[in-house]
């Protein structure tokens, strides 16, 4: 069991549109990878769906090159669309 | 004939408050975060099944019983669990092992159950069913994964099987009570589950490359209230708290 690869975990809560990461456990395989995240992740009516991904499997960014993947998106707020004004009926924006 | 059903209500508790105990032993115990996590959301399960029984077993007696008179200040006689769920917890494969031949037994027994003619049993089985396909789900999981794993996890499998297995005749012995029961489409005839239950084990066990036992002798008696000398500390811990705090709640 020390052995066993990482897995990281998203789950789709019941109103939620789409799935979010809840958190990593081992597993020996996708299908205990499954079975893991349903006991260690659900017990509490936290989702209706579940994904799980081997965490070698994600690419992540730097955090040494922080400064410029980010940095540069800090002063520029026209990029927000918040000088719009959004009609009632558009939802999830 | 309401003590009787009482007493069989009683029975089909027990054999969860018992196996529940048992699982919940492990707690902080387990192999590892996730299998620990897992066993003890089985033993919450189990509990909170015992709980709906306990309840309509106390409203039914209509003493100044509660559920947890039922749970915790009965007599070691007095509890009708099958020698099964009261085997210890030798290993994560005996632990597996108990569980699955239990699970199988009890999700065909809870199938059965929902045609009860008593209509809150019939409920409580309808929604325990849930819980326990999952149960049957997870250890037979397990049974295969151990089985059909290495050396060494293979030959823990086998061995529990082999010594789980004379526990396993019990589950399919009709009592006095369960023959009233059933006669009175209250209760299960469970002498009929027999065959369904050694198909869908067998069929897990050969995908678990595990012999089936060949096995002429059965142990028999949690039924009639005859434990094994396991019985006593299971009951020993679990009674504790209201034994010297009588009355105490949470």
């Amino acid at each position: 069991m020390k052995n066993w690869p990482l897995w990281e975990v998203f789950i789709r809560s019941k109103n939620g549109l789409e799935h979010r990461h809840a958190g990593s456990l081992h597993a020996s395989d996708a299908k205990m990878a499954l079975e893991n995240a349903r006991d260690v992740y659900t017990r509490r009516l936290e989702g209706v769906s579940i994904w799980v991904v081997p965490s070698a499997q994600i690419t992540a960014s730097n955090p040494e090159h922080n400064g410029e993947m980010f940095e540069p998106a800090a002063d520029k707020a026209y990029r927000h669309p918040t000088f719009y004004i959004l009609p009632d009926e558009l939802k999830h924006m | 004939m309401s003590n009787h059903l009482v007493q069989y209500i009683c029975g089909i508790a027990d054999n969860s408050l018992i196996l529940g105990q048992r699982l919940g032993e492990l707690c902080g115990h387990g192999p590892s975060l996730e299998t620990d996590i897992a066993l003890t959301n089985i033993s919450l399960d189990l509990f909170g099944q015992v709980r709906s029984y306990f309840q309509y077993a106390a409203e039914l007696q209509g003493d100044q019983s509660s559920e947890d008179t039922f749970a915790f200040l009965r007599k070691e006689r007095e509890y009708r669990n099958v020698l099964l769920v009261e085997q210890p917890n030798t290993d994560f494969a005996y632990i597996i092992g108990r569980q699955f031949l239990f699970d199988v037994y009890h999700q065909l027994f809870l199938e059965k159950l929902q045609s009860s003619s008593d209509q809150t049993l019939a409920a409580i089985a309808k929604k325990s069913l849930k819980e326990v396909t999952y149960h049957v789900r997870f250890s037979s999981d397990w049974v295969i994964r151990l089985g059909d794993g290495t050396e060494e996890s293979h030959n823990r499998m086998s061995a529990a099987i082999e010594d789980l297995w004379i526990f396993t005749e019990e589950l399919f012995s009709c009592t006095e009570l369960e023959k009233e029961m059933s006669n009175s489409a209250l209760g299960v005839d469970v002498s009929l589950l027999r065959e369904a239950y050694l198909n869908r084990v067998h069929a897990v066990l050969n995908e678990a490359t595990i012999a089936i036992p060949d096995v002429k002798y059965f142990q028999k008696g949690g039924k009639q209230g005859i434990h094994s000398e396991h019985m006593g500390y299971i009951l020993t811990e679990m009674q504790y708290m209201q034994r010297t705090f009588p009355n105490m709640t949470w």
